[in-house]
């Protein structure tokens, strides 16, 4: 059976576990008929041209897992940012696993989605914000039709949650290969601030395919930042759809660290619905043997005075592909608007490929608007400069693409993360330098 | 020390080295001096080890071990080291997680374990203060909007941090006023040893005043077409280089 034809029938065993009486699942209902009529994006659409899904969609997924797996802590617990507290928030296969999270109601919610959905005293905020920031395209469509768990975050006005929030999905890989359609809602009041980390993890080398949608509300003056880390294994594939609604005043910053997985995809979608609003795009993609990362990014500019900044880096190596695709939409109404991009790439091998394009649309006469994409190889002067030095060619290496990729290392607020993202980046080219940029 | 035999070099088939002999012994110091594109800073690259050029003849020897197959790094390792005429900018690295990650590649080399960094910031300290260098500047990223003194300051500062058997400044004057001059020909003369020896690369005199050369060479059209004592850089001083090409040309 083709993936798309197991979706529209699971649903259907779907609705016997859930309570179909909600406004929730209206919504559901709604978003199940979107996907059917849209079916998987392909790559005649020009938002799909450099991505096709085709492959990853021939495997044969379990939709639900079967049973509830266990793991422990210490076989996962280098996956964590453990040297600082944090609240979790951890999935196993899709089900929640209160073994290893940590969460709060105290003077705030830090917890499950799935008992958002449920519970009466979630029901207004639930109505208010469930799929109010996503859109109706056919993949955040399938994920709102089966969405039952993920992240709940509901920070209330005037609060500094000190501790950053970890958001994990683990797989377990007891099935050949498996789905999954995390949902989380996350609702930052005025005032307010909030870090977050997320990441997807797969535990053995069968195939998962994830499928998520985050939708974050910023009120006013609320600062919300989001931190990525896409380093999962080579038979791993993430569809990320991420929605931002921002208020005036309020800055919200996503970084992306898309190191590893077969296929990755990050639809990234910012709206600025006030004025003085900042929104901050950052990207670091390193990728080998055959990965391939696809950034979408979106950031609309609707009202006046508000700004945007994007710098995406990326590093190819072997057979890699990296796609960025960087739309800016600034409406009439949006004057003043200060929109920046940049795209740099690296191609450290010649058979890796990257394909970049910026999109304004701009549709105000008062706007600064700047783009630029560059694609290059590493500095062959530079190189002989770090060797006459000492340092060997590979240790060379990987210091210039360190010294690359530390605009969007430098704007990383957490050190612990950025002292583990610096790790990564170290493992990935092999290297041990022995100091963090 | 060094000795180059014969040497002949080539990029992209331009042959730019016809033919160089010189021999520096521990203790020496030699001056390089010679009309602009006669080839001294290639020689000091080929020296060095930098793969664009092509040895196509003769050889180089250091401590009396042929270096012509080794890569860069493996000279750098050896003791070899170059000021370079034009530093280069390293945006995102800065001068202290730079010359750290030098000297402990090299200390790898070795087989020594990491310098601790207590130790190494010990030694990062002194020779900042040796070279007159603000601390602040450490921070920065290397070479990145440094002014052209500043530059030749940070170089001289990283020779001061490996410690190099053999250092070859090239035009590391260029771009001093006095003060700095002096606080570089300073660092150069407190590094210096009976065991180390110094190629200055150098268009003037003023230099020479301080780092006082054994020897004198001329560099013209890929050759070393004159050698002489001290006196020789003053004449050059003096005179300038035409009757040096009269003589070649004649
Ligand atoms: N990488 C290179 N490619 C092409 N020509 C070069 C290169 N390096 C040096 N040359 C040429 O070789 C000659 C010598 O240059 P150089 O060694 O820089 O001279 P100097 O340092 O004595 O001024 C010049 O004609 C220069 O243009
Ligand atoms: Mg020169």
């Amino acid at each position: 059976m083709e993936l798309k034809e197991k979706l529209l029938s699971s649903f259907m065993v779907f609705e016997n576990k859930v309570d179909i009486d909600t406004y929730v699942h209206d919504v559901r209902t709604d978003a199940i008929k979107t996907f059917e009529e849209k079916g998987f994006p392909s790559k005649k659409e020009e938002a799909w041209k450099y991505t096709s899904l085709n492959k990853i969609l021939k495997e044969d997924y379990s939709v639900f897992p079967k049973q509830e797996n266990a793991i422990e802590y210490r076989d996962v617990k280098k996956y964590f940012i453990y040297d600082i507290d944090s609240y979790k928030i951890v999935f196993i296969d899709g089900k929640y696993s209160s073994h290893l999270s940590q969460t709060t109601h105290d003077g705030m919610d830090v917890c499950l989605m799935s008992a958002a959905l449920s519970k009466p005293k979630y029901r207004l905020v639930i109505e208010h914000y469930f799929n109010k920031a996503a859109t109706k395209d056919s993949l955040p469509a399938l994920n709102t039709a089966f969405s039952s768990e993920g992240a709940y975050i509901h920070i209330p006005k005037n609060k500094l949650v000190e501790k950053p929030i970890q958001i994990i999905h683990f797989s377990t890989g007891n099935e050949s290969a498996t789905m999954l359609q995390p949902r989380n809602l996350i609702v930052v009041e005025e005032n307010s601030h909030v870090q977050i980390i997320e990441r997807h993890q797969s535990l053995t080398d069968n195939s998962v395919l994830t499928n998520s949608v985050t939708e974050i509300f910023a009120k006013k003056r609320a600062i919300v930042d989001y931190y990525k880390i896409q380093n999962d294994n080579s038979n791993a594939s993430l569809i990320d759809n991420t929605f931002l609604k921002q208020k005036q005043e309020s800055v919200c910053s996503v970084h992306t660290f898309a190191f590893g997985g077969k296929l990755t995809r990050n639809n990234l979608n910012f709206y600025q619905e006030g004025q003085r609003i900042d929104s901050i795009l950052k990207g670091v993609t390193i990728l080998g043997n055959k990965q391939h990362v696809d950034h979408n990014t979106l950031v609309h500019h609707i009202e006046p005075n508000c700004e945007s900044h994007q710098d995406y880096k990326g590093i190819f190596g072997e057979n890699s592909t990296g796609v960025f695709n960087g739309k800016i939409i600034v409406e009439k109404e949006a004057q003043k608007t200060n929109a920046f991009q940049s795209n740099n790439n690296i191609l450290i091998s010649d058979k890796a490929t990257i394909n970049t394009k910026p999109q304004l649309e701009i549709f105000a006469d008062d706007v600064k608007c700047s783009h630029g994409c560059t694609i290059g190889q590493l500095d062959e002067s530079a190189m002989f400069y770090m060797r006459s030095r000492g340092i060997p060619e590979k240790e060379a290496k990987a210091l210039l693409m360190y010294a690359f990729s530390n605009d969007v290392m430098s704007s990383v607020k957490i050190p612990e993360l950025k002292q583990r993202i610096t790790k990564i980046i170290a493992n990935k080219l092999g290297v041990n330098l022995g100091f963090d940029l | 020390m060094l000795k180059i035999n014969n040497l002949h070099a080539s990029v992209e088939d331009k042959s730019i080295l016809k033919g160089i002999n010189l021999e520096v012994k521990p203790g020496e110091v030699h001056a390089i001096m010679g009309p602009n594109g006669s080839g001294k800073s290639t020689l000091a690259s080929v020296v060095a080890g930098k793969e664009d050029y092509e040895v196509t003849k003769g050889n180089i020897e250091f401590n009396g071990e042929d270096i012509d197959e080794l890569a860069a790094e493996e000279r750098a390792h050896k003791g070899v080291f170059l000021s370079f005429q034009y530093p280069i900018e390293i945006p995102g690295v800065s001068v202290t997680n730079f010359i750290k990650t030098a000297i402990n590649e090299s200390r790898k080399a070795q087989g020594l374990e990491d310098m601790p960094a207590k130790d190494m910031l010990k030694l990062i300290r002194e020779k900042a203060d040796l070279l007159e260098i603000d601390r602040k500047f450490l921070s920065r990223s290397l070479n990145e909007g440094f002014s052209g003194g500043e530059k030749k300051r940070n170089e001289i500062f990283q020779m001061a941090m490996l410690e190099p058997k053999l250092a070859i400044l090239d035009e590391t004057d260029s771009g001093l006023d006095i003060d700095a001059l002096r606080i570089v020909a300073n660092g150069v003369n407190k590094l210096k040893s009976k065991d180390n020896a110094v190629v200055v690369i150098t268009h003037y005199q003023r230099l020479l005043d301080h780092i006082v050369p054994d020897f004198v060479h001329v560099l013209y059209n890929g050759k070393i077409v004159k050698s002489g004592t001290k006196e020789l850089a003053h004449e050059l001083e003096e005179k300038g280089y035409d009757w040096i090409k009269e003589e070649v040309n004649a």
